[in-house]
């Protein structure tokens, strides 16, 4: 019952950057444990050195404090496993969508090249500008349909 | 702020070998994130700027995690092994804390574009074997590092080997100047590669392969790269002319790095950052 509310409390906790999708639907949470009244929460970065981790951990502090039922609450973020572009949610990749972010692509070739659709207007026709965007997990794209430019969450893979 | 890894017993004999390697990973990512930071606002570029710090944000986020490691060993706090060690005590290779180029960041900046593409190129090239390495390493914790910092290095290696090739390709000045620029990074770039007195302890305990594999290796590697370019490298042009790293030589540089670094820590130690 208890984890049940932490764990909806996780779902208010936005990215930062990116604030219609939940840590939970990009895949963050590894593990939620609930003893008495402590809650420990798991956490896998994205990318290493994202500076939104910091925040990330104040916020779910404070989410979950809401519920007021937790007298200690400690957030730890782990490397294993690592998190990978696979875990974000379908929920997730909606999200992503409707903030004009294309979700990270499903499939990689061999050589490592992957595509993504323009999460504006569906086409495939797209290109891509920066593989580098203005946070790590991102990546710049430019659609010859609808003349957009928009960004795509980089696909990450322990294959890579 | 991570998950503790010290609850692993690890054996008195390995500690040594094991902080040595951490030291030189750490430092190496370390101070090479900082030069690549000193280029924001100065690269070629609106998206290589993008691309560039992009890269060294990353690459100061495997060097945080390997002090981490360090911090789980007891060698004192993240923040601490980053900020206040001397240039002495100091692992990286001195390939690494080279400036950039002439004049300063803030005013005179005469970066050379030439020599960050190759001494990223065959930095990252020979990270990512490290690290390939490393991701059967003895140390478990060390394993799962590897493995987590071996994936955001694809995109790295992707972006630095473009831009070698295509200089390299294009002929003119760019060939000129990116050809005296690996000189300039073949000729300490055994510092790299070299994982210093206590590389066979560390090979012995599985660490991490032998010094000499990991440097074949890379060798093996680059060697079609440098074919598809006309460009004759082989093993001798391997050098370390300015000094071993891994034993705490280093140049004015690094000094001048470390006192700019280290400015806001150095005023006050438990800044918030």
């Amino acid at each position: 019952m208890l984890i049940k509310t932490a764990l909806e409390a996780l779902h208010n906790v936005m990215d930062p950057e990116i604030d219609t999708i939940s840590i939970v639907d990009l895949g963050m949470l590894e593990h939620i444990e609930v003893e008495g009244n402590s809650v420990m929460v798991k956490l896998l970065p994205t990318f290493i050195g994202c500076p939104a981790l910091d925040i990330i951990r104040k916020n779910v502090e404070i989410e979950i404090d809401k519920a007021g039922i937790f007298e200690k609450i400690e957030v730890r973020f782990i490397y294993h496993p690592p998190w990978t572009s696979d875990r974000v949610t379908e929920t997730g990749r909606l999200k992503l969508k409707e903030f004009g972010i294309a979700p990270p692509p499903k499939l990689i070739s061999e050589t490592g090249e992957w595509h993504v659709d323009c999460p504006f207007c569906g086409s495939t026709y797209t290109t891509m500008e920066n593989l580098f965007g203005p946070t790590a997990c991102r990546s710049i794209l430019y659609c010859k349909s609808c003349r957009n430019p928009f960004e795509a969450m980089k696909p990450v893979s322990t294959m890579m | 702020m991570t998950e503790p890894v010290n609850k692993m017993p690890i054996g008195a004999g390995i500690k040594p070998a094991l902080t040595s390697l951490l030291y030189q990973l750490a430092d190496d990512d370390f101070i090479l994130a900082y030069r690549g930071s000193e280029w924001l606002g100065l690269a070629p570029h609106i998206e290589e700027d993008v691309a560039f710090s992009s890269i060294s944000q990353d690459t100061m986020g495997h060097a945080a995690m390997f002090y981490q490691l360090l911090e789980d060993l007891g060698e004192g706090t993240v923040d601490s092994l980053a900020h206040a060690r001397k240039a002495a005590e100091r692992r990286n290779a001195v390939l690494l804390e080279a400036v950039n180029g002439p004049g300063h960041y803030l005013s005179t900046a005469q970066y050379d574009w030439a020599f960050a593409v190759a001494r990223n190129y065959f930095y990252i090239q020979s990270k990512k074997i490290r690290l390939d390495s490393l991701k059967n390493s003895s140390y478990q914790p060390l394993a799962e590092v590897a493995l987590k910092v071996n994936m955001e290095l694809y995109y790295h290696l992707l972006h630095w080997k473009t831009w070698f090739i295509q200089l390299m390709k294009a002929g003119g000045e760019a060939r000129t100047r990116m050809e005296s620029a690996i000189g300039k990074v073949l000729a300490d770039f055994e510092g790299v590669i070299t994982l210093g007195p206590l590389a066979k302890d560390m090979a012995e305990h599985g660490l991490i392969e032998p010094e000499e594999v990991l440097k074949q290796r890379w060798l093996l590697i680059m060697k079609p790269v440098f074919e598809s370019i006309n460009l004759a490298v082989s093993e001798a042009d391997l050098a370390m002319k300015n000094g071993n790293g891994r034993i705490g030589e280093h140049t004015a540089d690094l000094d001048a790095a470390l006192a700019t670094l280290s400015e806001v820590y150095n005023i006050n130690p438990a800044a918030s950052w």
